[in-house]
Parts: structure tokens; C-alpha cells; sequence
């Protein structure tokens, strides 16, 4: 099921879609309120961009620079060409440690990979540490929004959730009580775990250490009690120096949440007492499109979700009507560079408004990259034979003005005439929930003809 | 705005010649090729694009009464046309009408009144790729031509929306493939004018506003909307 069929039930239940709508439209407000206190907002953009374009022109330098400087550091560097690779390492990490319980905080790479359901085939227990990851993980569900992954339910659901998995007060969703009450079986969980992982959201190629931005302090809670702690990365996560990290964390926080920066903005640069800190750089398809001028710019987002916050479409069809793992106009270039195929619907799931790409704090040009993609989706004879024949038809009648002119004519006088119930049959898709406009006696042609006599 | 809306053609056409222009329609014009292009049928939108070329290089300033044809023009011939003879001049001096007054023009009065309470729906093509007025995500100066020139018509009221640039849902092909969403889109769009007490929703781009249009006609909502040259041009 493509993107429309999923996002057309969505919009099925007005109340919820317009809860949803106003939840993110409150996001973007507040990202518009923090940003417009910069004057310095839209040149840090502009640097932003250059530092990630410069970056990801020099990979291959960087990732090394970074390899060297982290394995003096007395870090283990892996690399995964992808999911599977990237799953197989920590597993063996995990393995050879013998540990059987793991606590991870939020990472889209691991979703990505599915890494979840993988170690739990494997007979590990993994739980997400982020509070709206654990209740989509206590309910098997996906995140529906990298920043926020749990935006599409309401508090009643989660108190439901709660009660189910936590035994929480029947009927209680006070969001303190709630809170209080994921809080302690969290600690427990980290208190008895024998590993964790965290994502990585910069990788500083001359210090040779990682840096996680959390709200929730689960990353570091989780990275200072195990002696294991794994940091899964894309290869797109790494700066070159220290100085630069400031742009994005002044960035970051300011696009996701309006908040000035992550209140946990937290530097790995050595393991734990006695412990083991490993770095799995993974692949997974960016190289692939590392190589595509058109779309490589995709690759230096910094995951803040602003593009999803303002997409009018994200907001009125909810995170999993994309079918990816990340939803949202980032996510739909991310999905169509990976599998065009799978995610075919997804560049179409948007009106090219552009507000993506102003929001973004990297200054990628989204609307773009998924008007280019369309082009794709039709070289790869994927669009479908009726529209393509549509298109393909009114193409040729516009290159013949005087056909278009009868065209326009028969419609304009036949229209008017026909039966309410046909000119609104099923196949009138437009009339659904529109009336058509009302057809003109004469066209403007006709009017300027007759003027000029 | 041929075949549907002759009276907002027949309005640009006035503006324009109301202000001492020579104006000519070329007869064999069709479409820019934007539905196909936006639909990802790039070869058939070159040969639109070709197509135009051909019958507007020869024009000193080509206008258009949609911001979203003229962004097609500007922003995405370069990849059909890039190169060819006369595209550099078809590209700088194609303009969307009321950029066309405020850029070039710079009328300062219009003679015409408009009494009415009015919303302005910055059509996102206008908007965000010919940059009609400043972008709500963007940290930049406050302004807005569209406002500026329509300030020029007397009796005229604005009204302040909520949301102030957000999409109207039509989006050509999307109004029919997401044709769910695009409903929803346009109608809270719609009500978004009716709460901030807009008696006429208008704009400069005739497809979001037939989009609208056809939800107003449906929901029988309180408010109509009206092409932005129709308003200029003095037409009640």
C-alpha cells in the first residue's frame, strides 16, 4: 500500500488529523520563535551547509582521519557495509561480552537496520531508553518521527500501554504520573544491563570521539553503567574539527524543538573505567548515493525532524503513511535514493511547497530533490500505465493548439449539460470532495477575437 | 485561465494595457509543461518547454497571471533549456504579474476600489521560488509585494491569518493522487481565511484558488475567492 491509501485513512479521522496537524504546527511555532532570536540564523545555515558539503566532498578523508585519531583514543572501529553487517557486528560485540541485556537509546540507524528484532531473534533483550521509543517498542509499533517518535498517540493511549506493559493505575494518563512510572522500570532496566548503544549525531574526525544529543539523559545513563558501550553511526555523521560542532548543535535543537541547544549534548572520547567503547561506521546505501549529484546533498541532514514539523502532508498523514523508516520529506528522498521501487509514492507525497527546504538547517534543497526523483520514478516505468497515458495524452493536445481550443469548447458546452451523477462518477477523482468550476460560455480566446474586431 | 477563468485573463490583459502596455497574446500558446514536469514527465515537459520558448523569445517582458507558470519558466527550463538560443532572455524577463508591477512597472496608483475584507494565500510557487514576500521560516526583512501593490487599490481590507503561508493542498498531480490530503489541505486553508473574517480569499495563482473554489462550492462555506488581477483591474 503506497502513501496515499495510507494517508487517505489518516485523514479519515478529521479529529485525530487535525490533533496531529496542530501537535507539529506547535513544533514549528516554537523552531520560528527560537530561530528568529538569531540574527546570525540564516548564516549559520549557509555555513552549515558549506561544513557539510566540504565533508561529504572529502568522505573518504575524514572517516580515516577519524578512524586513526578514535583507535589512539583507545576506541574499536568496525565497518559495516550494511544492515546485515552492521546487525552481525553488534551482535558479536554483544556475544563475546556475554551480554544478554541491552539498553539503546534512540538511533534511526538501528531502525534502519531493524536491528530490534534481529538480537531479539538472537535471544537478546533490547529496550529503548528514550520515553517515546519505549512505548512505541512496548506496543510494536514504529516511530512515526525521528525527533518524536511516539507524536501520533494520544496520552489515554499511552496510559492503555502503560497499564498493559507497566501496571500502571487503570485509567491514569496524567503525563507526570506516566513519566514517573516509565522512569523507574527504566531504571531498573539500566541498572541490570550488560551493554548499550546509542546513535551518534557527530562524529569529530580530529578528536577522534562521537557526540549524542539527548533530551532525556537515557544516552548517558546508558553508556556509563555497562562496561559495553556500542555508537552505530551512518558514514555521513562526521565533521572535521571540533570548532565546527558548534554551528550544528546551535542548529540542531533550535529546528527540532525550539529548544537553544539538547539539554544532554554529551561527548564520547574514551571508554568507562574498565570498560570498551566500539564505533560501527556504517554504509548502508549512502555511498550509492554519495555518487548521485542530484541527491547527495540529502546526506548532510543532521536529523533534526524541522522538515517534517512544517510539511503540511507529514502533519495531516502521520509518520507511518510514508512505509519508511524515516517519514517526512527527508525521509521520502532518503527512501526513493535507497529503493525508488518500494518507495515510489513517496516523492509524489508532497505539493512541492518548498517549506522543507527553508526549514532545513543544512540548507538542503528537499523540493527539489523529490520533484528530480519523479523524473526517476518515470524513467523506471514506475508511475503507473493510466497516468502516464494521461499525461502523455494531454502532452500531445498541447502541442496542438487549435485540437486543445475544440477540446476546451466540447467541454465547456457538454459539461454544463450532463447529469449531475456523471460528471461526478467514481472516475471524477477531483469531485470527490470538490465541485469542478463552472464552465465559462466562452474562453478567453474567443473574448480577445472578438475585441479586436 | 483560458478555457476556465476568461475573466481573470481578460483582467490581466486590462491591468496591463490600463497601464499604457503593448500587449499581445500569442494565439498558438498552450501550457508551460509545469503538470507534466511536476508529474516527473520530463520528456514531454521539454517539448513544452521548447514549444515556449519558441513562440515568448521574441517578447521584451513575457507575463503570466500565475506564480507557479512563471517558477516553471525560471526555476526548472534550466534543465530542458539550458543553452539554447534566447532562454537566458525568456527566463529574466518572464514575470508573474504583480511581480511584473512591483519589480518593473512600479505603478503608484491602480484607480480602482475594492471594498472588501480580503485574505491573501501566498501560492507557494510565487512565494517560495519567486520569493513574493517573506517566507515565515525564514530569518530574514518582512515584506510582501503581493500586499504592496493590491495597498494601491482603495477601500481595501486585510485580513491576518493564522498560518500565513501554508499550503493550500493543490499541488497539480497531488490534487488528484493524495486527493484526500489535498481536500483537507485546501479546507483548512479555506477556514483559515473564513475565522480571520476574510470576505474574499485572493491570490496569484488561479489553480490553488480553483482548488478552494471547488471546496467553498462543495461545503457551501461563507467566502469566494478571486484572482488577484481581477481585484486590480477593478472588477467587482
Amino acid at each position: 500500500m503506497g502513501h496515499p491509501k495510507k494517508a487517505s485513512k489518516f485523514v479519515a479521522n478529521s479529529e485525530r488529523m487535525h490533533w496531529h496537524d496542530k501537535a507539529l504546527w506547535f513544533v514549528r511555532e516554537r523552531r520560528d520563535l527560537a530561530t528568529h532570536q538569531l540574527d546570525e540564523w540564516e548564516e549559520l545555515r549557509r555555513v552549515a551547509s558549506e561544513i557539510k558539503t566540504h565533508t561529504m566532498d572529502r568522505l573518504d578523508y575524514y572517516l580515516e582521519e577519524f578512524e586513526k585519531n578514535a583507535t589512539q583514543k583507545g576506541l574499536h572501529i568496525h565497518w559495516a557495509r550494511d544492515a546485515k553487517e552492521h546487525n552481525e557486528i553488534v551482535l558479536n560485540l554483544l556475544l563475546t561480552h556475554g551480554a544478554k541485556r541491552v539498553v539503546k537509546s534512540k538511533s534511526m540507524l538501528t531502525e534502519e537496520c531493524g536491528l530490534n528484532p534481529f538480537l531479539e531473534k538472537n535471544g537478546i533483550e533490547i529496550v529503548d531508553t528514550d520515553l517515546g521509543e519505549r512505548i512505541v517498542q512496548l506496543r510494536k509499533e514504529a516511530p512515526s518521527h525521528i525527533v518524536l517518535p511516539a507524536i501520533h498517540l494520544k496520552k489515554e493511549e499511552v496510559g492503555k500501554t502503560f497499564e498493559e506493559f507497566l501496571n500502571t493505575q487503570k485509567d491514569n494518563c496524567d503525563p507526570t504520573y506516566l513519566t514517573r512510572e516509565a522512569r523507574k522500570h527504566l531504571r531498573e532496566k539500566f541498572l541490570t544491563a550488560d551493554a548499550s548503544i546509542t546513535g551518534v549525531n557527530f562524529a569529530i574526525a580530529q578528536t577522534g570521539g562521537v557526540v549524542v544529543c539527548t533530551n532525556e539523559g537515557n544516552a548517558d545513563l546508558g553508556a556509563s553503567l555497562p562496561k559495553l558501550h556500542i555508537a552505530s553511526m551512518g558514514i555521513e555523521k562526521v565533521i572535521p574539527r571540533l570548532e565546527e560542532l558548534s554551528v550544528f548543535t546551535r542548529l540542531l535543537a533550535r529546528s527540532a524543538t525550539g529548544q537553544p541547544i539538547t539539554t544532554y549534548t554529551s561527548h564520547f572520547h574514551a571508554p568507562i573505567e574498565g570498560g570498551e567503547l566500539h564505533i560501527v561506521i556504517v554504509d548502508n546505501g549512502r555511498s550509492d548515493t554519495l555518487s548521485n549529484s542530484d541527491f547527495k546533498e540529502s546526506l548532510n541532514c543532521i536529523r533534526c525532524g524541522a522538515c517534517l514539523n512544517t510539511c503540511p502532508v507529514y502533519r495531516r498523514s502521520g509518520g507511518h503513511s510514508y512505509g519508511y523508516t524515516i517519514p517526512g520529506p527527508i525521509g521520502s528522498t532518503l527512501g526513493a535514493s535507497r529503493d525508488l521501487q518500494a518507495n515510489r509514492t513517496l516523492p509524489f507525497a508532497c505539493t512541492l511547497c518548498a517549506s522543507c527546504s527553508n526549514v532545513c538547517p543544512s540548507k538542503i534543497k528537499l523540493h527539489n530533490q523529490l520533484y528530480r526523483h519523479r523524473q526517476n520514478v518515470v524513467k523506471a516505468g514506475l508511475l503507473g500505465a493510466k497516468k502516464r497515458a494521461i499525461l502523455k495524452v494531454s502532452s500531445w493536445v498541447m502541442k496542438h493548439p487549435l485540437l486543445l481550443d475544440f477540446v476546451g469548447l466540447v467541454v465547456r458546452k457538454v459539461v454544463p449539460i450532463l447529469p449531475r451523477g456523471i460528471v461526478y462518477s467514481k472516475a471524477n477523482i477531483w469531485g470527490r470532495g470538490r465541485e469542478v468550476p463552472k464552465f465559462p460560455k466562452k474562453s478567453f480566446k474567443e473574448l480577445y477575437k472578438e475585441r479586436k474586431k | 485561465m483560458n478555457e476556465l477563468y476568461p475573466k481573470a485573463s481578460m483582467a490581466t490583459l486590462k491591468v496591463l494595457e490600463n497601464l499604457g502596455l503593448d500587449v499581445e497574446y500569442p494565439m498558438n500558446q498552450t501550457c508551460c509543461g509545469q503538470p507534466m514536469a511536476n508529474s516527473g514527465c520530463y520528456l514531454e515537459a521539454k517539448e513544452l518547454a521548447k514549444r515556449f520558448l519558441k513562440i515568448f523569445k521574441d517578447y521584451d517582458y513575457i507575463v503570466a497571471p500565475s506564480g507557479s507558470c512563471v517558477a516553471m519558466v525560471r526555476v526548472n527550463y534550466a534543465q530542458f533549456l539550458e543553452g539554447e538560443e534566447g532562454f537566458e532572455h525568456l527566463k529574466n524577463n518572464t514575470y508573474e504579474l504583480v511581480e511584473f508591477l512591483h519589480d518593473v512597472i512600479k505603478p503608484t496608483t491602480m484607480n480602482v476600489s475594492f471594498s472588501y475584507r480580503v485574505g491573501i494565500h501566498n501560492s507557494c510557487h510565487g512565494h517560495r521560488e519567486l520569493g513574493m514576500a517573506s517566507m515565515s521560516e525564514r530569518n530574514l526583512p518582512e515584506f510582501s509585494k503581493i500586499k504592496k501593490i493590491l495597498s494601491l487599490v482603495d477601500d481595501i481590507e486585510f485580513v491576518t491569518l493564522r498560518r500565513n503561508d501554508e499550503c493550500c493542498g493543490f499541488g497539480g498531480i497531488f490534487s488528484v493522487t493524495q486527493e484526500a490530503v489535498s481536500v483537507a489541505m485546501g479546507t483548512d486553508r479555506v477556514n483559515d481565511h473564513i475565522n480571520a473574517k476574510a470576505e474574499v480569499i485572493t491570490g496569484i495563482d488561479m489553480s490553488c484558488l480553483m482548488h478552494m473554489q471547488g471546496i467553498i462550492d462543495r461545503q457551501k462555506l461563507p467566502i469566494k475567492t478571486m484572482h488577484i488581477a481581477q481585484i486590480l483591474a477593478g472588477e467587482l
